[in-house]
């Protein structure tokens, strides 16, 4: 039979991360093993193809297309500007001209004498890709980009919303099972990174976001919200590329939930400390998770203790689990026992479930299929 | 097994390679006869840390060697083959959609014409098409460019103009493929394929712009004339370099290129081949689904011609929000027999999406989730239905007799009054824990019409009987025939209007003389007549004046139908299937209907 998937999501106090900061295509590196990086540092840059258009040049200049060539006023490979004329025809003994003009400024790259088009190509341009994280790089990939090191407290959120920033940490509610409310973002708050507790109400991510604050950490978030933040309804959970002015990291899932006591006290504990964040998530195969980063500071030291820890041991009697769908959504517990043979459940159906005692000491019957592990 | 005669093939091992799961099929010859006994599954292993695919092949067969007692691989990790006692295997064969299929692009100068015909190609060779670029689609040059560029396509089919006909925009379409110099998605070391299947006389300009910067591929031209269309070179050619160029990147394939004895099928592409076989063969019409986390796949035989349809973002886990946001609230909510809170039941739907390998706990769960699917399937067959279609851009002669006919050029070949057989398959249709569910989304999602034979695939087998009919199509058609579907029984739905509890039927099922149920059908009402697998019975049936039940308007008919593991459902909803639109007539009518078709348990379903 074939075991039940149960991904975690990681909430740890200390990790070794290497991240992999690749240019889109291949380009110029900009710095050498063992620098020393903050998140604004350019690693890498390249410049990508322009854009291309065409420019209809046979009909411009009233001419069959197989005559394009003897009107052209530029070859293949010329650099023209905006608005330049690229082909002049002449009729009636030189008194009527017609001209094809550039429709951007770049280079000629092709002349077809089929369809009387001329491809032309725009400026490239450039990319950059910058470190994200504080930390020290590792490895050089020739032409494309690095591995940067860091030692950080690290924490993978269930669903985000918008792409890479960096920011303080700051405490915006005081329990894990209290609302981020618009009364509580205040104006030096800009810049930095707040954290929530079971709810971020949409009041509050705009409140936030006219005041500046560069991203959020919550632990529930309503759809409608959700909708209405965005301008539409999210089809498929592949995120990352919003421009809303804000990152905003979930970390328990959709509805009022409040955030695990084991993710709101570390984050408490690394207040005023920068820390990295991005939204991106992509639920299909290669899964990416939002990530809250905190890398330790030049002083800090690494407890390797804690670093053994960090490897996952899979579903245990003990594991830390979270259960991810009704009736019990939302609910964290341990498991009590992991019966092997398949159980029929109150929908009919038959399938393989574990016994999760929770915090307050009831236990329940889940499937195995609806609990995630806490990782740390 | 080159040498070997069909005759002589006693063991037949099979495997489909999923995004996620690779999943091994044995087929043995028992008496003169080919059937399937065990299966074995094992996760895919195409992506880190694994990174070659035979390392999940060989774990599904070894799962599927120790059910059966016969030991497939040998000491070297290889397949053993011929078969001898109880070692080894006579033939291996296998399809694959692991790493995301097949992803193409299509292009055609008229996106109703070329391009649909080009579209039509794709799919049904088992591709995805990612997107159909035209020359008419209103979108500018640029645009079209950057869009090859952003997709990033595996393949790209070119298609354009009849033959003899204008050569510039089918050479502008190869202008704007060259321009964008597209890489394949799969590593870059090798040119990205286009074929080229449009107007014959343009071969030598398409050369010419593209056959330095692609992999260019000649084949004759899918749609020579406005009047007829020839799919199946292009189709073939796609399978080739599917083998050749997509396969042989993906890691370890090159290996199990090696060990099968026909070549690897793109999954959807077998399950086509497997319908239209079994189609032809019974002379039968055929709408097959799968209905999968991220995509929904319909299938269709109607008059002969096959259709396929991906819908790209249907689907019960990725894509679950996507199939709410489609439908709407009200649509999915008038499937559910009790009220729920709006924002608890979004937030629910988008739980579901960023943790898509939950299941229903709850039987209300259960219920939320086969409403969700309805819908789903509702879509995809919506979109099927607009695909599948007569060849559009077709000059018709007409006569005054066709004056008043509504037949017409582009009009859907889908016919739910003619349709023979509707097969389920794919999670929550195979996975529903009662077989009375499935048997109700597929009848609340296609609605089928008139006399339809209703079935399931239990396993997901199409996959490799579609592969294997292409080298003993025999094995293929007899374990289809055999284990390959759960029959559910015959839905008897009469086409037609009228006032609810009005009579609309009166029918009497017979067995060899015995009366089995006889009685009356009310407008509004559902029954459920218990008749079992391998059971079949004579329908008589009177549909009153205005119901049509395949002969026409109040015309009797007299058919030969099957039993299932859920029986003959006859369904007096009537066509168009409408539902009550005030709150609590619906919610009673639905409890009504389910408990009468025994969906659901009574207590589920309140008071």
């Amino acid at each position: 039979m074939a075991h039940a998937y149960t991904p975690g999501l990681k909430v740890t106090e200390q990790i070794e991360l290497h991240k992999r900061r690749i240019l889109p295509l291949k380009g110029e590196v900009l710095v050498k093993v063992g620098d020393k990086v903050t998140p604004d540092k350019v690693v890498a840059r390249t410049e990508l193809p322009g854009d291309v258009d065409l420019v209809n040049v046979a009909q411009h200049c009233n001419v069959e297309p197989s005559e394009i060539l003897e009107i052209m006023l530029k070859k293949a490979g010329d650099s023209v500007e905006e608005g330049e004329v690229i082909a002049r025809s002449k009729s009636f003994f030189g008194l009527f001209k017609s001209e094809a003009n550039a429709s951007m400024k770049g280079s000629v790259e092709n002349i077809s004498e089929i369809t009387g088009q001329v491809l032309l190509r725009g400026m490239p341009k450039p990319v950059e890709v910058q470190a994200y994280i504080v930390g020290e790089v590792e490895e050089i990939i020739p032409d494309e980009g690095c591995v940067i090191r860091t030692y950080a407290s690290f924490i993978q959120g269930i669903f985000g919303i918008g792409g890479e920033t960096h920011g303080e940490l700051t405490m915006a509610c005081e329990s894990p099972g209290q609302k981020l409310t618009p009364e509580l973002i205040k104006p030096e708050h800009a810049g930095k990174i707040l954290i929530g507790g079971e709810l971020v109400t949409a009041d509050a991510l705009h409140k936030a976001i006219d005041t500046g604050v560069t991203g959020i950490v919550t632990g529930g978030f309503h759809d409608k919200d959700l909708v209405s933040f965005l301008g539409y309804d999210l089809g498929v959970a592949i995120t990352g590329h919003e421009d809303l002015g804000i990152t905003l990291i979930v970390t328990e899932g959709f509805g009022e939930i409040a955030m695990a006591a084991r993710t709101f006290d570390l984050l408490k504990s690394k207040t005023g400390r920068l820390a990295s964040i991005n939204g991106a998530t992509q639920i299909r195969a290669g899964v990416i998770r939002p990530e809250v980063v905190i890398p330790f500071s030049e002083t800090e030291q690494v407890d390797e203790t804690l670093m053994a820890r960090t490897a996952t041991m899979g579903l245990q009697t003990g594991s830390p689990i979270r259960v991810i769908r009704q009736p019990y959504f939302g609910h964290l517990g341990s498991v009590k026992d992991l019966p092997s043979e398949p159980t029929v459940l109150d929908s009919g159906s038959k399938a393989r479930v574990l016994v999760v005692q929770f915090d307050d000491g009831s236990d329940a019957v889940v499937p195995r299929a609806n609990v995630e592990l806490i990782e740390g | 097994m080159a040498d070997r005669k069909p005759e002589d093939i006693k063991v037949i091992l099979a495997t489909d390679c999923g995004s996620t799961t690779t999943k091994a099929i044995l087929i043995q010859k028992i008496g003169d006869e080919y059937r399937q006994t065990h299966r074995g599954e094992s996760p895919t292993t195409v992506e880190a840390p694994f990174e070659d695919v035979t390392m999940g092949v060989l774990n599904s067969v070894t799962e599927v060697g120790e059910l059966a007692g016969r030991k497939l691989i040998d000491e070297n990790g290889k397949i053993i083959q011929p078969a001898d006692g109880d070692r080894g295997t006579d033939l291996y064969i296998s399809t694959s959609s692991a790493g995301g299929g097949l992803q193409m692009m299509v292009t055609g100068v008229v996106r109703k014409i070329t391009a649909e015909s080009a579209e039509r190609a794709a799919l049904g060779a088992g591709a995805i098409v990612m997107d159909v670029l035209a020359h008419n689609d209103k979108r500018l040059p640029h645009q079209q460019i950057e869009r090859i560029r952003q997709l990033r396509p595996d393949m790209i089919l070119l298609s354009g103009g009849a033959d003899g006909g204008t050569i510039k925009h089918v050479v502008d379409l190869a202008e704007i493929v060259g321009a964008a110099d597209p890489k394949p998605r799969l590593g870059s070391s090798y040119k990205l394929p286009v074929i080229y299947a449009g107007n014959q006389d343009a071969i030598a300009e398409i050369e010419k712009t593209l056959a330095e910067k692609t992999d260019l591929s000649i084949t004759p031209n899918i749609r020579p004339s406005m009047e007829t269309e020839n799919l199946l070179p292009a189709r073939e050619k796609i399978h080739d370099l599917f083998m050749e160029h997509v396969m042989a990147q993906a890691p370890g394939y090159r290996k199990l290129m090696d060990w099968t004895d026909a070549p690897i099928m793109p999954t959807p592409g077998a399950v086509g081949n497997i319908l239209k076989r079994v189609a032809d063969e019974m002379g039968i019409e055929v709408v097959g689904v799968d209905i999968g986390g991220a995509t929904t796949d319909i299938f269709s035989v109607f008059t002969g011609i096959f259709n396929r349809t991906v819908s790209a973002n249907l689907g019960m886990s990725y894509s679950i929000s996507n199939v709410f946001a489609e439908a709407g609230l009200p649509n999915v909510m008038r499937w559910v027999p009790f009220n729920m809170d709006e924002q608890d039941l979004r937030n629910r739907v988008k739980n579901k999406m960023i943790r898509p390998t939950t299941i229903p706990q709850s039987m209300q769960e259960l219920i939320f989730e086969q409403a969700i699917a309805k819908e789903a399937l509702r879509l995809a067959f919506e979109q099927h239905k607009g695909f599948a279609t007569k060849l559009k851009g077709v000059q018709q002669q007409r006569t005054i007799g066709d004056t008043f006919s509504q037949s017409d050029a582009g009009a859907t070949l889908v016919n739910m009054l003619t349709l023979n057989l509707l097969v389920g398959s794919g999670g929550v249709a195979s996975h529903a824990p009662l077989h009375n569910q499935t048997a109700m989304m597929l009848i609340d999602a296609f609605r089928p019409e008139g006399v339809t034979m209703l079935a399931k695939d239990s396993i997901f087998m199409m996959p490799h009987l579609g592969v294997l009919a292409e080298v003993n199509p025999k094995a293929a058609t007899e374990v289809f025939k055999k284990d390959c579907l759960i029959y559910l029984g015959t839905c008897i739905a009469p086409v037609g209007k009228a006032k609810q509890g009005k009579q609309i039927m009166s029918y009497k099922l017979e067995n060899e003389g015995k009366v089995i149920d006889e009685g009356t059908l009310s407008f509004g009402e559902v029954k459920l007549i218990p008749l079992g697998l391998e059971q079949s019975a004579v329908l008589k049936a009177n549909p009153a004046r205005g119901f049509n039940l395949g002969e026409g308007s109040g015309d009797a008919i007299e058919r030969q139908v099957k039993g299932g593991t859920v029986g003959i459902m006859l369904d007096g909803r009537g066509r168009p299937l409408e539902l009550p639109e005030d709150p609590d007539t619906r919610i009673a009518k639905l409890r009504e209907w389910m408990t009468a078709w025994e969906v659901y348990p009574t207590q589920a379903l309140g008071e």
